[in-house]
């Protein structure tokens, strides 16, 4: 077949349903979320199978499982702070025994391009006790997302793909292969799927003696490979998924390259590290993310007689993103020479709020009618709207994770703040919330909670919102809040005092209120109107 | 034979659609190709980048290695100087003269453009100018790219046929004034008898 120029996230896209996909589901995320446009775009197109958005991570690992109890294979992917939200779901779907092919994407950011952490999904599959492939380039993550549909089937456990943001959001050559079909819908047995105590003990049990198995595929695997150097036994490496390539782009300037051992699968190829250990004198460990190998490696004591090198001994940096340049000085090699500005400052250009955009008219209407108050705060959600932190507007003093804005403004009002306001958008809270409001209506909580209806998903690029509109209205009347409370604004600059005043009302208002600031997203507006 | 670019400029301002363009003439030449792009928060009115390699042989990272990098071609001044220090010593800087300003301590644009100046191998180009003359301020993007063509390892015929490619869903219209800005760009660049080695200097578009 033809080669393509794809994403890392087109690529395990591409994977899945070349692998016989029949249903994908996700929340839009960075760096993850064009595994599911790519998936969209392609089941509209042929008609062939499932692909959606969820309203959350936990609710889309749920219909994916549902897919796998089914018989057929299933995809979900999400960025990595997504898998906490499908924590739940994920750890004991891991005793469920999928039968339909489960690969569970979590897209990793470190660096924190676009995240609030950099947390490593690994972790997240060796706590589960499931496979995880690492891939190091586009061609592998389309080959190993195909493989773990079959190492899921074969396991039937769900199978992970870690992805990164350097290879989610790169471009490169795939050279797809022939597609298979989907399976047969087959029902799951319930005996493996009714996670009571007696049936879990026993797939617990299977899950763990499989471990010796899932170990010998990982050391059998084509994506690792160890190359030894008989002539110099001073250094061997050990490098996983793009990190391998950051080590590879400077063995060139080694007069004497060292060992190197390329692992992109998990658990852990205990061979082939113990080949390349056993070989060397030293070990430097380069992993993008946490250091899960280099922990593992050395163990409570190290290893006698050899020095293991890596994140945790201040070789390679513990925090942000790596690169080819972070590497070299682990390697012995000094930077390469550049031109550079030479003590010549430039300004900072961080990301903000488009011109025109509603959250600023909400910001600035909020900012006003807050002069009055002293001891308020603004507790903020995950959206564009976080922009708001930045100045001008400096309007938010928390962001921590979806829905926490409306759990937290409940949290901060009983602990005697006031004003006490969330601030969050229709997508936040239909994915987190709808419970915490449903709490703050039933103990009539004394806090103002905005939700800012632009109608979409606008951070991530305009995926559809399941909370917005009359839908959005009669979801926040239905979870109980009084409905002289529940006020609709509309931010535009020449409203800012008419706005200003509906606050203050609300703010004075004894008990909960609602105020839903109802504009649509300048991008979205803009592409509708050029019909795309 | 091989060329690493860093493209610079600011959310919106089209960088990955000359990306797309060159990456696309590359892969018909036969190229490996690798293009690490930014998406997200990042992209929001911030500072973006897009590090685009182009190789015969294989290639291994995503991204430049600092030093490396041959070519960096911003769509305007203060981002053009951003990525500074991946550029290797001999390397070019292909600057758009047109600030982006929305952000307070903008500092003054002569400071900025002299500082690329400094640089020895340097083209400046007035792309606001000549994306009007081309029929649309949006087209600054292809006028950068025009100006860059005669220097990158790709044919200028691929590019064009990309350009086509990339803006046929936007009608005739829209082609053409990317197409003219493209053309606009390449015509200033040759005229500025760029020398490389020796002391450069500017297009007369620009200056």
């Amino acid at each position: 077949m033809k080669p393509e120029i794809l994403l890392g996230d087109e690529a395990v896209a591409l994977g899945a349903i070349q692998a016989g996909l029949s249903a994908g589901y996700s929340y839009p995320g960075t760096p993850a979320s064009e595994i599911m446009e790519y998936l969209i775009k392609a089941a509209t197109k042929t008609k062939a199978f499932v692909a959606s958005w969820s309203v959350n991570e936990k609710v889309a690992y749920e219909e994916a499982l549902g897919v796998s109890f089914a018989g057929k294979r299933a995809l979900v992917s999400m960025k990595h702070v997504g898998l906490n939200v499908a924590a739940d779901p994920f750890m004991n779907s891991a005793l469920t025994n999928a039968h339909g092919g489960l690969v569970v994407v979590p897209a990793d950011d470190p660096g924190m391009h676009s995240s609030q952490n950099e947390q490593d999904s690994r972790f997240y599959a060796d706590f589960a006790n499931i496979p995880c492939f690492e891939p190091s380039n586009h061609q592998e993550a389309y080959e190993m997302t195909r493989q773990a549909f079959d190492v899921s089937e074969k396991f039937g456990v769900p199978v992970m793909i870690r992805l990164v943001t350097r290879l989610s959001h790169s471009r490169s050559t795939v050279r797809p292969r022939e597609p298979r079909g989907q399976n047969e819908l087959k029902h799951g047995a319930s005996q493996d799927w009714t996670l009571l105590p007696v049936n879990a003990r026993r797939r617990f049990r299977a899950v763990l003696d499989n471990q010796a198995a899932m170990v010998r595929l990982s050391e059998e695997s084509e994506f690792n490979s160890l190359r030894l150097n008989d002539k110099d036994r001073s250094l061997g490496v050990i490098a996983s998924g793009i990190a391998f390539n950051y080590v590879q782009e400077n063995l060139r300037d080694l007069e004497n390259p060292p060992s190197v051992l390329k692992v992109c699968t998990y658990p852990l190829p205990g061979k082939l590290i113990r080949g390349l250990v056993e070989h060397v004198d030293n070990v430097l460990v380069v992993e993008e993310g946490y250091p899960l190998i280099e922990r593992s490696l050395r163990g409570l004591f190290g290893i006698a007689g050899k020095t293991v090198k890596g994140k945790l001994s201040g070789d390679i940096p513990l925090t942000g993103e790596l690169s080819p340049e972070t590497v070299r000085p682990a390697l012995g090699l000094k930077p390469l020479e550049s031109l550079d500005l030479g003590g010549f400052k430039l300004a900072a250009r961080p990301p903000q709020l488009c011109v025109g955009c509603p959250h600023a008219d909400t910001f600035q209407a909020l900012n006003k009618a807050l002069k009055e108050y002293h001891q308020g705060n603004v507790f903020s959600d995950i959206g564009c709207y976080t922009l708001g932190a930045y100045p001008p507007y400096q309007a938010v003093q928390t962001c921590v994770c979806m829905g926490a804005s409306v759990s937290m403004a409940k949290g901060g009002a009983e602990a005697g703040i006031h004003p006490s306001i969330a601030v969050i958008g229709d997508s936040t809270f239909g994915h987190s919330g709808l419970t915490p409001l449903l709490e703050a209506a039933a103990a009539d909580t004394n806090m103002t909670v905005f939700i800012l209806d632009n109608g979409t998903v606008a951070m991530t690029g305009g995926q559809p919102s399941y909370a917005s509109g009359e839908r959005l209205l009669r979801m926040i009347e239905g979870l109980g809040v009084v409905k002289e409370h529940i006020r609709v604004i509309e931010p535009l600059p020449k409203n800012l005092d008419k706005n200003a005043q509906v606050i203050k009302e609300e703010i004075d208002h004894h008990g909960l209120s609602v105020i839903v600031a109802v504009r649509e997203c300048l991008e979205e507006a803009k592409k509708r109107r050029r019909g795309g | 034979m091989k060329q690493d670019i860093i493209l610079a400029g600011v959310g919106g301002q089209g960088i990955i659609s000359i990306a797309y363009v060159i990456a696309s003439a590359a892969l018909e030449e036969g190229l490996e190709v690798k293009q690490a792009e930014v998406h997200g928060m990042s992209q929001r009115g911030g500072a973006v980048q897009s590090h685009l390699r182009l190789s015969q042989a294989h290639i291994w990272s995503d991204l430049i290695p600092r030093g490396e990098a041959d070519l960096v071609l911003s769509v305007e001044p203060l981002e053009a100087l951003r990525y500074l220090d991946y550029l290797r010593p001999d390397g070019m800087i292909i600057a758009s003269r047109a600030p982006f300003v929305n952000i307070q301590d903008y500092p003054d644009v002569e400071t900025l453009l002299n500082r690329i100046r400094k640089i020895p191998r340097h083209l400046i180009i007035d792309s606001e100018k000549l994306a009007k003359e081309a029929g649309s301020s949006r087209t600054q993007n292809m006028v950068m790219l025009g100006a860059a063509a005669g220097r990158l390892i790709v044919r200028e015929e691929n590019l064009t046929r990309f350009i086509k490619v990339l803006f046929e869903r936007h009608g005739e219209t829209i082609v053409a004034s990317n197409l003219k800005a493209f053309a606009l760009g390449q015509a200033v660049a040759a005229a500025a008898d760029f020398v490389p080695a020796s002391g450069a200097r500017e297009g007369k578009g620009g200056g």
